[in-house]
């Protein structure tokens, strides 16, 4: 806890924020720039009627991030409201997930985040009813080539995602949770059943509290790319925070991971949510999780890279071996995503697209940083 | 300090440490870059600005990097990072002035939200701004080149920044953009002006800016309240004229011209009625910045 980031300490404790030096502002909306959490921190600050003491300048920062995290919330609402219309002729629920879910279900997870992408989820037997009727409302597909193609529709729990060409959002269309060829292996038309409605939105379903904090462990713990990391560990902070005030929670958890496959996701977040934002857990939750749990070396293996990795992707908290580690969880994301042989054939097939250079970047260096908009 | 205190030694130390904090009010950036000639560009630019402290809160923390590697070696190229991330393409090392200016607009449009930030010129006399939106080619950044050689105070070329409680618009002063054949027609119409060596072959053709005039700068602090709405309209052959234009149209070009008019929902529209309520709006014809100078010194004389 004491060697987390200014922005990490300061969303636990906003009170921290009275007391901080001119150079301490100027590196805290930095932070919170990169992370992607300078709205919520601004919602926690004015949750906790600290904006007043807010230097002027940081304090317009913040306000300017809190402005524009609603704009994204409000926009969202409209973007769910669209695609609910456009699958309107489809007899089928669909599942919100993740960013999207957390705002309809007015979860305090929801507050001052950021949005970009809608995430649904469909039964696979629907996928093509589905896609031909966002394709109807002026959705288009955005992954032409053959090969890419292949590898979403073949071995990917989702289509290539989906651009409006009007409002120029996106809409990431799953199935399931994790790609068909991962290691896990999920039990999906479980996750189906327990979906619960949305009020007032006709076929609009939200996973079941203990499901949706599984599948944002499962999400967060084999993501490659870690750049909304600390953001999405602090989504699951404050589920487990909300739904682990309601009496069934907790006693649900560990049970639903080993039916759902996701008891190793679900040890890495309440571990790494216990250990970088001191996220309360019962300590049966802990217990039941015991067997199965990684070999102590692959712990402290995963220890390094996670504290690390859940830290903001800036400059000044990058320490020893934070490019070490970004590239070993880059690494591993890939080999959980699919078996070996069909990850060197991957990777060969990007490697001869995309020449040899390219290639040797692809193998060993994270995704290159997104250019900002 | 001001940064004509600086000598070149000091200002390159500044900027290669980056320790450069200008105050762009209401912004401050912290600047660094490992290229000779943009302190040299610096320096004529921003002489009349101040700098702030080292440990003073920077709003941006922009940097201007030469590429490195055997394909920069031959053709020198150099990249913008905000807050130590790349952003956009590398360009040739010659446009590395201007790629700053522009990191830096980009800059306050992505995240000034505080502001109603229009792409429109913004000049003021005697108390009155006219802001002169427009899309790129009307000749909005060659009136307002003009205008400011002949008794108009800056406040800015491309941003304008709406204060939606106030009703005030500010600028930051900073210098010109001018483009193609303006460079010289500004050359000829104000042959004191100062600016930086033409820059061929960029994204927008050759460029190059020019200084705001002393007066301006020094009253850069000082808000303004808008008076006109006046939409530029340049063709080599026209006859100068102001006509009133439709007060809708110009509510349009407003929205469409902020950058951040959605960010700020029921609030930037309600922003953009007050301000049209409070202007008068005009379309401007012209192809002559004599012409240009004679009708705006009688709009602002109060004959219109």
């Amino acid at each position: 806890m004491s060697g987390n980031a200014l922005i990490t300490r300061a969303l636990l404790l906003p009170s921290l924020v009275t007391g901080l030096s001119v150079p301490e502002w100027d590196l805290l909306v930095r932070q919170g720039r990169r992370a992607n959490l300078l709205a919520r921190l601004a919602h926690r600050i004015i949750e906790q009627q600290l904006m007043d003491r807010v230097p002027p300048r940081p304090r317009s920062h913040l306000l300017s991030a809190l402005r524009m995290a609603d704009r994204q919330s409000s926009a969202m609402r409209w973007e769910v409201e669209c695609i609910l219309r456009a699958l309107a002729g489809v007899d089928e629920r669909v599942i919100l997930l993740k960013g999207a879910a957390y705002l309809l279900s007015d979860l305090p997870t929801a507050k001052g985040r950021t949005f970009a992408d809608v995430d649904i989820l469909v039964p696979k037997q629907r996928i093509a009813e589905v896609e031909s009727q966002l394709m109807l409302h002026g959705w288009q597909g955005t992954h032409h080539d053959d090969y890419d193609q292949r590898y979403y529709r073949q071995w990917m729990h989702e289509i290539p995602p989906l651009r409006h060409v009007k409002r120029g959002t996106s809409i990431d269309v799953h199935h399931t949770v994790l790609p068909e060829s991962a290691r896990l292996k999920i039990n999906t038309a479980l996750l189906f059943q327990s979906a619960i409605a949305v009020p007032g939105h006709g076929r609009l379903y939200v996973l079941a509290p203990v499901d949706m904090v599984l599948h944002s462990a499962t999400h967060l713990f084999h993501e490659g790319t870690l750049e909304n990391g600390l953001r999405d560990l602090f989504d699951l902070d404050s589920l487990l925070r909300h739904f682990g005030a309601r009496p069934d929670f907790w006693k649900q958890l560990v049970p639903r991971a080993t039916e759902l496959g996701m008891r190793r996701p679900l040890y890495y977040a309440l571990r790494y949510c216990s250990k970088i934002l001191n996220t309360p857990i019962p300590v049966e939750v802990i217990n039941e999780l015991e067997p199965g749990k990684p070999a102590p070396i692959v712990s402290s293996m995963m220890d390094f890279c996670y504290q690390r990795a859940l830290s903001p992707q800036h400059g000044s908290c990058s320490t020893k071996g934070s490019r070490l580690a970004t590239t070993f969880l880059y690494i591993r994301s890939h080999w959980l995503r699919m078996p070996f042989p069909l990850l060197v054939q991957h990777l060969l097939r990007k490697a001869m697209r995309n020449s040899t250079a390219r290639a040797w970047e692809t193998l060993f260096t994270p995704a290159p940083e997104k250019p900002e908009p | 300090m001001k940064i004509s205190n600086y000598s070149h030694e000091q200002l390159t130390r500044r900027l290669e440490g980056g320790e450069l904090l200008l105050d762009l009010k209401p912004f401050v950036t912290r600047i660094r870059s490992n290229i000779p000639g943009i302190a040299r560009d610096i320096a004529l630019m921003y002489a009349g600005f101040e700098t702030c402290p080292e440990d003073a809160f920077a709003d941006f923390h922009v940097a201007v990097i030469r590429e490195s590697g055997l394909l920069n070696w031959m053709k020198p190229r150099a990249r913008f990072y905000f807050d130590g991330r790349p952003s956009f393409i590398p360009l040739p090392v010659s446009q590395s002035f201007a790629m700053l200016e522009w990191g830096l607009n980009w800059c306050v449009a992505a995240h000034g939200h505080q502001y109603l930030i229009i792409h429109a010129a913004v000049i003021e006399r005697e108390g009155r701004a006219a802001i002169l939106p427009g899309a790129p080619g009307a000749g909005k950044s060659t009136l307002c080149a003009g205008l400011i050689n002949r008794g108009w105070r800056l406040l800015s070329d491309e941003l304008a920044l709406l204060d939606l409680d106030s009703g005030l618009v500010c600028g930051m002063c900073r210098p010109v953009n001018l483009k193609n054949a303006s460079i010289d027609v500004i050359r000829r119409f104000a042959p004191h002006a100062v600016m930086t060596g033409p820059v061929p072959d960029t994204t927008k053709g050759t460029i190059a800016l020019m200084r705001p005039p002393e007066e301006s700068i020094a009253a850069r602090d000082a808000p303004a309240r808008p008076a006109w709405i006046i939409v530029p309209d340049y063709s080599p052959e026209a006859s100068p004229e102001l006509v009133p234009h439709d007060r809708a149209l110009a509510f349009m070009l407003l929205a469409e011209q902020s950058f951040n008019y959605d960010i700020h929902g029921t609030n930037g529209f309600a922003a953009i009625a007050r301000l049209i309520d409070a202007c008068h709006c005009y379309r401007f014809s012209y192809s002559n910045l004599e012409d240009a100078v004679r009708i705006f010194d009688r709009l602002a004389g109060g004959c219109e």
